[in-house]
């Protein structure tokens, strides 16, 4: 292709997504434009699909279909290129998403015409704002009996910012408004700008790893033009790559002899590590290298941490491979070896989040068959030493004695949670128990508050968006962002079963509710425990001192004494139960643990009771 | 070659709420039909794999005494043509003290039976009521009169504890109403709640109230005690016999011996295989009609389980296993393949060694599953 011609196709391109709150259509929307763009029906479509899926068995390319070209023809005659890019939907990926959003000129906002806005909608919003994103407020399920499409316009209109006037109006699932939106995409979403002449410049908002090709790329092209064979480079990790294959989806993956500017598309390049393409970062020619970067990179560090140790310890090798299988796919993935008196041999690994953390331990278990102790999830805490040193805590357990440190700080977010009026109550008592200090509340209109709070990141990741959904019967919707560190009075807790420290058990925990805590934990603890063959005393200690205690009974009576006459297949088969039972117990000193007991150092709830 | 026989009738005139046998509703079933079909089976069986002698038969149920005196004399009459008794056999049959009469219990004991089995469970009226037992505190002497009456000299009582809401009181109670009867053997057994019951469905919407491990070791505790001054020598974890009385048939359970199984349901373990028949009814008829054998599963036991099932049913005997005998058995010191597990459970205080043989202690009676399952060798 001439330059020129780049320069006239760039012209036409369009790249946008879609934010939505979870269940306000945003997948039914995007159906209806793959149907009206790609002038495919609804059949042809799911043919086209099976056909990718058997071309994924075949030639074993992996599909993610979360960037699809499009060709519009739009009123003023003009073919259009449309790049739909999707977005994950969780706060845990909040940075994923905005590394989307980045590959965007424009969005499309959809807000239910019904519920009106949400947490994550906005949170989002604001992401499509810092990228300087066109968002087009588009009124969604209008035909709903309920729907209220003015009163959410006006909504848009008082929270977001933007005139009633440029809301669309749509019903996804009935195709109404569709022409519209596609009309308003062509007409306010401007095209990408960039010289297509430039050195490259392309920004990785996804990637994948395929077992055949390595890893597969996805990225927007900002400057320049990269062929088949051209030597690449990325700019964070400074690794170099031979382009092999460049191509878009339209949903299928369609091989194209060069991406140039707006273009959004793969890259096949030999690459075996996902870590070697970090989201965010820029790809850039070897050759003729830009000298900047693209802006917004960072990488990616975990929030939360927890110990993944095997239960049986001939596991521990198998779990490292699976480990390491999972990071090939996941670059924000962290884990490292770590020792437990009480566990023995495992890893510490860090998560971006509370779900990507069970994501990753359902993938062991399942996908690998490895059963798991996961110990309690932690932050990271920076304990300020007596002697001015700065040391950076994952793990309870190492934690320094009281008497060396002055102080320590625990990381804070700041949490958004929108709600109907009448929860208000609830969720100002959640955030409190949770620690929170009261910041803000805003009335989106007479019947929705926007409350903020900061809260510790640690009271976060455990429980707390379970415990605001049952509070508020579902209706609260929640995000948040990570604000920094603030001192905070913390000790570590210990748990102690027969006389003997448990360090998996090891807690950090806020001085004024430790008492409490421990008494809750070790109810717990002695209602998750099964009587063993001798009495177990649990207690909680701050350093010397016991703060709480209970016991767990000796086992009185565990005897078939069941008239079975011949049918010893079935007492054998109670015993194997009985003794598989076990295998799946820690045995930790002298005492059987089960799985869930290392977690139940989490547990809040004095009503929890079993 | 097996030497003991088991027989099940699976009828009953009502269901027990806790009872998970292979049972049916008495009311139109095809009762004539299916005493015939035992002696086919019976006759097959002997064909196949015949034996010198039995020296115990056992008819369970479901409810044998749910049979009219014709049926359960013609299924008896069966029985004794077909397999040869040792001289000093025993053949139990069991019996419900509601629907045993003087008629059947002189007809069975004139055949040949000469040990009764009476399900007692317990003496309070109102927790016979509350399990489903359809007979009333009082018609156990009766019963009990009555055998003797008819000529028997040896008959044992079945017990429950456990019960829902029962209390230590109650207990002690039935113990006391049980010690005064002139019988010769007790079994005491504890309730077990199981799926596809009555109590199944009660327990799992928490609606039924159990005693609790504590409580119910403090009755079995109660049970040995009581039984023990009452002249019964505890003998195996749930049996309780006067001296020489102790039941041959179920020694040949714990004694890890072989068996044939007859009827619906039943469990066998003849030449090294364990088999188990079909249950419901129309299966096992059927099958017996067209191959002559009512299998579902068939498991030639390996050296290894044979083994496992020693110890483990072995070690429910006070008695416990003795060595002398496990070399005769297996050819190989039982301290050559269980060495760390018997240590470690002599040291727990779980189990004691003489030397000749290893014994549960009076802590680990309670606690036998603990001490079992130690001696399953096999990875699962």
């Amino acid at each position: 292709m001439k330059h020129e011609d780049r320069v006239k196709r760039r012209e036409k391109i369009r790249n946008f997504s879609i934010i939505a709150h979870i269940d306000h259509g945003k997948s039914t929307l995007a159906d209806r434009i793959l149907e009206k763009t790609s002038a495919l029906t609804q059949r042809e479509m799911k043919e086209q699909m099976l056909d990718a899926m058997d071309l994924e068995r075949e030639r074993g390319i992996t599909i993610k279909l979360n960037a699809v070209q499009l060709k519009y023809k739009a009123n003023d005659g003009e073919e259009y290129i449309f790049h739909l890019i999707d977005t994950p939907g969780h706060v845990d990926f909040t940075y994923e998403v905005s590394r989307s959003l980045a590959a965007c000129e424009g969005a499309l906002l959809i807000v239910d015409a019904a519920q009106g806005i949400e947490a994550q909608t906005l949170a989002n919003v604001y992401l499509a704002l810092d990228n300087d994103l066109e968002i087009l407020p588009v009124i969604n399920k209008i035909d709903l009996p309920s729907a209220e499409p003015e009163r959410v316009k006006q909504e848009v209109e008082d929270v977001i910012g933007l005139p009633q006037e440029d809301c669309l109006l749509a019903s996804a699932k009935s195709g109404i408004g569709i022409e519209e939106i596609l009309e308003a995409i062509v007409d306010k979403v401007p095209p990408p700008d960039g010289d297509p002449a430039a050195p490259l410049k392309a920004m990785i908002f996804d990637s994948l790893y395929d077992p055949y090709r390595g890893v597969i790329v996805y990225m927007k092209v900002v400057e320049g033009t990269v062929k088949p064979g051209d030597k690449v480079k990325m700019m964070a990790t400074g690794k170099e790559f031979e382009v092999q294959e460049l191509g878009v989806f339209t949903p299928k993956p369609d091989k194209r002899d060069e991406l140039t500017v707006g273009d959004v598309g793969f890259m096949v390049a030999a690459i075996k590590n996902v870590g070697d393409t970090q989201v965010g970062d820029t790809v850039t020619s070897a050759e003729n290298p830009t000298d900047e970067p693209l802006p917004g990179y960072r990488k990616l560090n975990p929030m939360v941490f927890c110990g993944l140790y095997p239960v049986d310890t001939n596991d521990y090798n198998d779990l490292r491979e699976a480990l390491e299988k999972l990071e090939l796919n996941d670059a924000s993935l962290q884990y490292e070896p770590e020792t437990s008196q009480a566990l023995g041999f495992g890893f510490r690994c860090g998560f971006l989040g509370l779900l990507h953390m069970e994501i990753i331990q359902e993938r062991i278990e399942r996908e690998f068959n490895i059963d798991l102790i996961t110990t309690a999830p932690s932050v990271i805490y920076q304990v300020h030493l007596t002697d001015g040193e700065l040391i950076r805590i994952d793990n309870p357990s190492n934690m320094p004695d009281a008497q060396k440190i002055e102080y320590v700080e625990e990381p804070y977010v700041k949490a958004q949670v929108m709600v109907p009026n009448d929860y208000v109550g609830a969720v100002m008592e959640l955030c409190q128990k949770k620690r929170g200090d009261y910041l803000d509340m805003q009335y989106m209109d007479e019947n929705r508050v926007n409350i903020i709070y900061e809260i510790p990141l640690s009271e976060i990741v455990f429980d707390f968006f379970d415990t605001l959904k049952s509070n508020t019967k579902g209706y609260a919707s929640f995000d948040y962002e990570m604000i920094g560190y603030k001192e905070s009075r913390l000790v570590k807790m210990d748990i102690l079963l027969n006389a003997e420290q448990i360090d998996a058990l090891s807690i950090i925990v806020h001085r004024d509710s430790a008492y409490q805590r421990g008494k809750i934990i070790v109810e717990k603890l002695k209602q998750l425990i099964p009587r063993q063959q001798f009495e177990v005393p649990v207690q909680a200690s701050i350093g010397q001192k016991i703060i709480a205690r209970s016991t767990i009974k000796a086992m009185r009576k565990n005897v078939l004494a069941k008239c079975y006459g011949g049918d010893i297949s079935r007492k054998r088969k109670l015993l194997e139960k009985q003794k598989e039972g076990k295998k799946r117990m820690k045995s930790v000193g002298s005492v059987d643990v089960p799985q869930e007991a290392f977690m139940s150092v989490l547990s809040m709830d004095e009503g929890d009771k079993k | 070659m097996p030497k003991a026989v088991y027989i099940h009738v699976p009828f009953c005139e009502q269901i027990c709420h806790y009872c998970d046998f292979n049972k049916f509703f008495l009311q139109n079933q095809p009762v004539d039909e299916y005493i015939e079909l035992c002696e086919m089976e019976i006759k097959n069986t002997i064909s196949n794999f015949p034996t010198e002698e039995v020296s115990s038969v056992y008819v369970g149920g479901g409810t044998p005494t749910s049979l009219t005196t014709d049926q359960l004399g013609r299924l008896l009459e069966w029985v004794k043509e077909y397999f040869p008794l040792a001289e000093n056999y025993e053949w139990s049959v069991e019996v419900n003290p509601g629907s045993a009469n003087f008629d059947k219990l002189q007809k069975m004991q004139e055949i040949g039976v000469n040990r009764l089995s009476i399900g007692a469970q317990t003496f309070d009226a109102a927790l016979l009521k509350k399990i489903g037992r359809d007979h009333e505190p009082g018609d156990v002497e009766k019963t009990v009169q009555q055998a003797i009456e008819a000529g028997f000299t040896n008959l044992s009582i079945d017990l429950m504890m456990g019960l829902p809401e029962q209390t230590m009181e109650q207990f002690q109670e039935t113990l006391r109403q049980v010690v005064a009867l002139p019988i010769q053997h007790i079994s005491a057994y504890s309730l077990k709640i199981e799926p596809k019951t009555v109590f199944y469905q009660l327990w799992s919407k928490g609606k039924l109230p159990m005693p609790g491990d504590e409580l119910e070791a403090d009755m079995y505790e109660e049970l040995r005690n009581t039984l023990k001054e009452a002249g019964f020598t505890h003998y195996e974890i749930s049996n309780f016999a006067k001296k020489g009385f102790e039941s041959t048939h179920n020694l040949t359970y714990w004694n890890n011996e072989e068996y044939y199984g007859i009827g619906a349901g039943a469990h066998s373990y003849v030449q090294g295989v364990r088999r188990i028949n079909h249950g419901p009814l129309p299966k096992y008829m059927n099958a017996v009609k067209q191959s002559g054998f009512p299998y579902r599963e068939e498991h030639q036991v390996s050296k290894t389980e044979a083994m496992e099932e020693h110890m483990f049913m072995g070690l429910r005997k006070l008695d416990g296993v003795s060595y002398t005998n496990f070399y005769n058995r297996f050819g190989i010191e039982m301290r050559s393949i269980f060495s760390q597990e018997i240590d470690r459970l002599v040291n727990d205080g779980l189990l004691r060694d003489n030397g000749s043989s290893i014994q549960l202690t009076d802590h680990g009676l309670l606690l036998g599953n603990e001490v079992f399952e130690k001696f399953l060798l096999k990875e699962q």
